[in-house]
């Protein structure tokens, strides 16, 4: 089916609003292939401090990469009840996706404050700097998204959600599922992988 | 409007009820579960490509199913995996320039 009978015509026939979506998200692609590949060749150089393998707390960041992955779920729920004109469940979902993603965060501001004691800084290393940079950058991500949820709530809550207002959902939701793929790729290299 | 012909409504234009969107997050939960088992048992020469195979299937999952590109516009999955498998040439050759592949 295409867009233009889901109502979301153009003179294209898509939805300009998703293709300029996808095209930003194909862009930030390019942003955190950068920073995921200067991680990659920098996770070794460690002159001072502690090396990977002596911090990463595998159990802590599972439960971390767990609730990100699980706010995917409600976030697709979300565009779903959005795209059934219901008010109540978008709202609620919304507001679920939010409070994952501020725990994720939470769990990370907890991360960071950890290696920190144990003396990694962000000068401290190469490891360091693109560790921080890395992570850093993923965690600014996923606070605008949480930003743009409750933004997104507030708004839903002066007025229904039909038409357009539904394709907002999905737009957050799809920027929202891009930063949890990019944490599963960042789990997977970063934390699973050894150096 | 009913909430089942929403339902169907929803399923027709995105391809999944909700019940498939959960089907789908306890496979990748499941997934998750597998990888992180593999800090704990030794995979042996099966560590590093388990891992990658695990990474791209959670990806391909999450872009195909929560975020509708399979049953989306063919432009929209173009330009998105035009973005990334620009960025995974680049890097790759980025990488490889460092001598990184042949540590």
């Amino acid at each position: 089916m295409t867009d233009t009978a889901q109502g979301h015509a153009s003179s294209t026939g898509i939805s300009n609003v998703k293709l300029g979506m996808w095209a930003f998200l194909g862009s930030e692609c390019l942003l955190f292939g950068g920073l995921i590949s200067t991680y990659m060749l920098y996770r070794g150089r460690v002159t001072g401090g502690p090396r990977p393998s002596q911090i990463f707390d595998i159990p802590f960041t599972s439960v971390s990469s767990f609730v990100l992955l699980m706010s995917s779920l409600t976030m697709v729920l979300a565009v779903s009840a959005a795209h059934k004109d219901d008010d109540r469940k978008t709202n609620l979902w919304l507001t679920v996706t939010a409070l994952l993603g501020a725990t994720f965060v939470g769990g990370q501001v907890y991360e960071f404050t950890a290696f920190y004691k144990e003396g990694l800084g962000f000068s401290t290393s190469l490891f360091g700097s693109s560790f921080y940079t890395l992570t850093g950058f993923h965690g600014v991500h996923v606070t605008v998204g949480i930003i743009m949820l409750m933004s997104l709530v507030g708004i839903l809550k002066r007025s229904s959600v039909p038409g357009k207002k539904a394709e907002v959902v999905e737009m957050i939701g799809l920027y929202w599922h891009f930063v949890d793929i990019v944490w599963i790729i960042i789990f997977t290299l970063v934390y699973l992988i050894p150096v | 409007m009913t909430i089942n012909t929403a339902d169907k409504t929803h399923e027709q234009q995105h391809g999944m009820s909700n019940a498939g969107y959960i089907r789908i997050a306890v496979i990748l939960a499941a997934i998750t579960g597998l990888e992180v088992s593999t800090y704990y048992v030794d995979f042996g020469v099966l560590f590093l490509p388990a891992l990658l195979i695990m990474m791209v299937i959670k990806f391909v999952m999450v872009v195909s199913y929560f975020m509708h590109l399979k049953f989306d516009n063919k432009m929209f999955s173009f330009l998105f995996y035009a973005g990334l498998v620009l960025a995974v040439g680049v890097y790759a050759a980025f990488l490889a320039t460092f001598k990184f592949f042949i540590q």
